[in-house]
């Protein structure tokens, strides 16, 4: 199990627009949020928050541009430098017959490339157990979660009781 | 992806007054309890058909290809049909999960897990074909360019069938990419319902997801773009595919309408196969209020009109063949609709284009009996068609002394109903251990497609509308 060493409180809500409204209210009022936790992507949570736009798809142009690279260089070092060979009255270096496998491999790099940074940045990986607070957030409640180090308990309390919560815990993780 | 207003015509995605909770123990129950009576026997089934294909793999193996009935003028027969015709099917999976994401059509999100499921599937059952057919299958690692001790040397990256290796195996390992990320979220849905050994593999194959915001918005951003990369993926594929023919200099083969005309065929198989499949599971796993009769009838419009499509293309060919004034060409398709195969081309003609045609009416796309006989319908067709454009063609070269026809022998039809096999071994044994419906998705659309918030039945029109409003001042 992954250790955070922080002490969090944390309301539950039940519905995403009660967690959606409450978010708001918290950054109104300038608590720190620790986290949000939902069942599926709340629409609106990103601005609600201030999340940063993800840039995990400049990660995947760049990924994509090696591939593009190592596919047209390769083949271009392959067939000009390496074992230049003519095929049915070709040039060696016969550009459009190039083409389609760089696409494959543009595609390919920028795919995995993607996907592994996103495992990676997470924190997700197979055997990899992360803290949950409420097992309930991958079923029906949402969750939103303060550093008790942010927001004294008592502060927390009377939030979670103004927005609705349905439920006030606290934990360790 | 969901969010924002619903117009008024709109009909419900989501039957049953469905809670959160609700769609979490529908989509969930299946995994958890013993596998039914009806599942076991189709199982063993399955799984006894694909031990005959395995056998019949391991003969052509140890006895070569030999035993197969391809002859020196049929060189490419009953494989590359079957090949061809795996990989079309395949391409029905990304364009829902793909090109539907892009074009925001909701309805995906109650078919598009399955369909995923069944692309990788048919793609592995694809791959199997060129693999046996090059005949010695020990040395098949000749297909990548690596290293070597031969000189080094290498794969001829101007061929179109090296072009082939290339785009299955980026298709299949990005299309697995694709799927998995969105079976994460909804293996940690399995696991916090979970105990014991079962609780540590769902853990493990959700890489410990907790639902974070910040992991939510990346987990967007990433299905985003990966549906951005499988959609112009998908299309070069069976392009392709169709240059495996189209740059040969065989009349009939070398057309440049084969690319988009390959394409609308698979989008058209694929389809048929997610109805045979979707119309089997809907009753099997009683999911009839995730994948409606709404679904169905989407699908079916998107049948009718890539059915359509094949027909004019049907139609463009004999057109062009007849107005080039090349008699080989001329006589490719004579030869095909009236030569010694006359009778697989009129199972693709009646097939594929003349019975999607049924589907103009309303009552007959959204009936279930009708949907399902139509669909084994078209993924017969849609085999006929390949193997008019490869077996007649061949059968009839420029050598009439060389004229020959050509029968699949028992081992050839062995491994193709042993691929039928392995297909579904593979989907019965993902319906028993992953959700079939997207769990996540459908909760993110509830609120605009569930029974209780638009349609006749709606009970919470008033809260839909403020959560629409509050969702179009987002933007």
């Amino acid at each position: 199990m992954r250790k955070y060493n922080v002490d969090v409180v944390y309301g539950i809500y039940d519905d995403e627009e009660k967690l959606l409204h409450a978010v708001r209210q918290a950054k109104s009022k300038h608590l720190e949020i620790f986290d949000v936790y939902s069942p599926f992507p709340v629409h609106g949570m990103d601005n609600a928050l201030g999340l940063s736009e993800s840039r995990l798809h400049i990660a995947g142009f760049v990924y994509g541009a090696i591939g593009t690279l190592v596919a047209f260089l390769g083949m271009t070092w392959i067939f000009t430098r390496d074992w230049p060979i003519i095929f049915g009255g070709k040039p060696y270096w016969a550009v459009p017959s190039f083409i389609p496998i760089t696409f494959e491999l543009t595609v390919l790099f920028s795919a995995w490339g993607m996907t592994l940074t996103f495992y990676t940045i997470c924190g997700l990986w197979p055997g990899v157990e992360n803290p949950q607070l409420d097992l309930r957030t991958t079923d029906d409640k949402f969750c939103l979660a303060f550093n008790t180090k942010d927001v004294s308990i008592s502060d927390a309390n009377s939030f979670f009781s103004e927005s609705g919560a349905e439920e006030v815990n606290t934990k360790s993780i | 992806m969901s969010g924002g207003v619903v117009a008024p015509v709109r009909r419900p995605l989501i039957e049953g007054h469905k809670t959160y909770h609700q769609i979490t123990e529908d989509l969930c129950s299946p995994t958890e309890k013993a596998p039914s009576k009806a599942w076991i026997i189709a199982f063993i089934i399955s799984v006894s058909v694909l031990a005959f294909g395995l056998f019949c793999i391991f003969w052509t193996i140890w006895m070569g290809i030999g035993t197969w009935g391809s002859n020196r003028t049929i060189g490419w027969a009953y494989d590359i049909t079957n090949f061809v015709w795996w990989i079309g099917i395949g391409h029905a999976g990304t364009l829902i999960s793909a090109i539907l994401l892009l074009f925001r059509q909701r309805w995906r999100t109650g078919v598009n897990r399955a369909a995923e499921a069944m692309t990788i599937f048919a793609v592995i059952c694809a791959a199997l074909f060129p693999a046996i057919h090059v005949g010695r299958i020990w040395v098949v690692f000749y297909f990548f360019p690596y290293p070597n001790t031969r000189g080094s040397i290498w794969p001829n990256f101007n061929s179109p069938l090296l072009w082939d290796v290339f785009a299955i195996s980026t298709y299949f390992s990005v299309s697995l990419l694709f799927w998995y990320t969105g079976l994460v979220p909804d293996f940690a849905s399995i696991r916090n319902r979970a105990s014991g050994l079962r609780k540590k593999i769902y853990n493990s194959l959700s890489f410990g997801w907790t639902g974070s915001a910040k992991h939510w918005q990346r987990w967007e951003s990433l299905s985003l773009v990966l549906a951005g990369l499988s959609t112009p993926l998908v299309l070069s594929v069976h392009t392709i595919v169709s240059f495996d023919f189209a740059t040969s200099v065989i009349p009939g083969w070398h057309t440049t309408i084969f690319p988009p005309y390959f394409v609308a065929g698979a989008i058209f198989s694929g389809f048929a196969m997610v109805q045979t499949l979707m119309v089997m599971t809907r009753k099997i796993l009683k999911l009839q209020e995730y994948i409606t009769i709404e679904h169905i009838e989407s699908m079916n419009k998107v049948i009718l009109v890539t059915g359509t499509i094949v027909g004019v293309a049907y139609l463009t060919e004999l057109f062009i063949a007849w107005y080039s004034g090349y008699v080989y060409e001329q006589f490719a398709f004579f030869n095909r609709a009236t030569g010694i195969y006359w009778w697989s081309y009129f199972g693709m003609m009646t097939c594929n284009v003349i019975s999607p045609q049924i589907f103009w009416v309303k009552k007959l796309r959204r009936s279930v009996f009708v949907t399902f006989f139509m669909s084994i319908f078209v993924n017969i067709g849609m085999w006929f068609e390949r193997f008019v454009i490869i077996a007649t063609t061949l059968a009839r070269d420029y050598l009439p002394s060389s004229w020959s026809y050509y029968r699949p022998t028992w081992v050839e039809i062995g491994i193709f109903i042993g691929t039928i096999g392995l297909f579904f071994t593979f989907y019965m044994i993902f319906t028993r251990v992953a959700p079939v419906v997207a769990i996540a998705e459908i909760k993110h659309i509830l609120k605009v497609g569930g029974d209780q918030y638009i349609g006749e039945n709606a009970t919470h029109k008033n809260q839909h509308d403020t959560h629409s409003l509050s969702s179009t001042n987002h933007h």
